[in-house]
């Protein structure tokens, strides 16, 4: 394995907390885009802005850092320009689903081939520990001292019901399993959301005293079960992982294609 | 398929932050953070190359390198 061969070391060590998930993503991705042989020119990510976003900067691929909550439109596109490259969009919970999530909901409607991966640390970092559209009820935050009231939206059913063709989830514990499921989203042709739960430990871990890193990592285990899971009926609290949705429907750049085949013609 | 066999730790101690994930996952508590809070390997004889160090590292700090027999 040589994960080396696909980073921009010069930027190493990087610039994530000691524990932070965001590097275990980075990892396992780097991991998947080996296990498919894909070539670093056939390549895009795609970012905007936040401590997930700069994961754009540390990979030697074709890489966009662009615009908060903006990376689908710019990833969008990218790929109606050039439909024959791989275009990945790792994005945090805010980036993803507060900022840019009208951005989110349009491209899972129209099931463009991207891969969205949100990388869901419940919290924003980079700005010191604000409360997001995914951190729930209940959770202290920066901004909720007294603790959150804002339900939190569940990514799996927001990207389902939007349209999303692959809808997916895990965590960091499960590492592994972020590798098959990016590898199976980045095969899949139309709009993939992988989900990874990530642990921040400076600001989420702390404010809500779920302890070390490692107690984080070790949390995921006990707090999620494979989808269908006899745990699952036993204790519905948990959280499923796995792959929920996989469908082929018209993808959005072929359906252009078909256009711009008509308006050649004159019709 | 035959078992993998332990070649070498590769550790890269400047990049590694000591968060100590990779100290807690390993099932046969090969690794220990050192003074400095640096990975280092300390029993290697007892590695069984399950990559679950390495798979986990956020830091890319770690690698295990295999032979198979």
């Amino acid at each position: 394995m040589a994960v080396k061969d696909y980073i921009r070391e010069r930027f190493f060590p990087h610039m994530w907390c000691p524990g932070c998930g965001h590097g275990i993503v980075l990892n396992s991705m780097l991991r998947a885009i080996d296990a498919l042989g894909l070539s670093k020119n056939e390549i895009v990510m795609v970012s905007g802005i936040g401590c997930s976003s700069r994961i754009s900067g540390y990979v030697d691929f074709h890489s966009l850092h662009t615009l908060h909550g903006r990376a689908l439109a710019f990833a969008t596109g990218v790929k109606l320009s050039r439909p024959e490259l791989n275009v990945i969009v790792p994005m945090g919970d805010g980036d993803a689903l507060a900022i840019g999530g009208n951005h989110f909901i349009h491209a899972a409607r129209r099931n463009i081939d991207l891969t969205a991966v949100v990388m869901n640390n419940r919290i924003y970092g980079m700005t010191g520990g604000q409360y997001s559209p995914l951190s729930g009820q209940g959770i202290l935050a920066t901004t909720a001292p007294y603790s959150n009231i804002d339900s939190d939206f569940d990514v799996v059913d927001l990207a389902s019901a939007a349209g999303a063709t692959f809808v997916a989830r895990t965590t960091t514990y499960h590492a592994r399993q972020i590798t098959d499921l990016l590898k199976a989203a980045i095969l899949h042709e139309g709009f993939s959301v992988v989900e990874v739960m990530s642990q921040c430990p400076t600001y989420f871990g702390r404010k809500n005293r779920l302890g070390s890193a490692v107690d984080m990592v070790e949390r995921f285990k006990k707090i999620t079960t494979p989808i269908g899971s006899k745990a699952k009926r036993e204790h519905p609290e948990l959280i499923e992982r796995g792959i929920f949705v996989q469908k082929e429907t018209t993808e959005y750049c072929s359906a252009y294609d078909d256009v711009i085949e008509k308006a050649m013609k004159g019709n | 398929m035959a078992k993998p066999k332990l070649k070498a730790h590769h550790i890269i101690r400047e990049w590694c932050k000591g968060c100590g994930i990779c100290v807690h996952f390993c099932p046969t508590n090969v690794l220990e953070l050192d003074s400095e809070d640096k990975v280092t390997v300390a029993r290697a004889q007892d590695c069984i190359c399950c990559l679950q160090c390495e798979l986990r590292c956020p830091d890319l700090a770690i690698e295990v390198e295999t032979q198979t027999e």
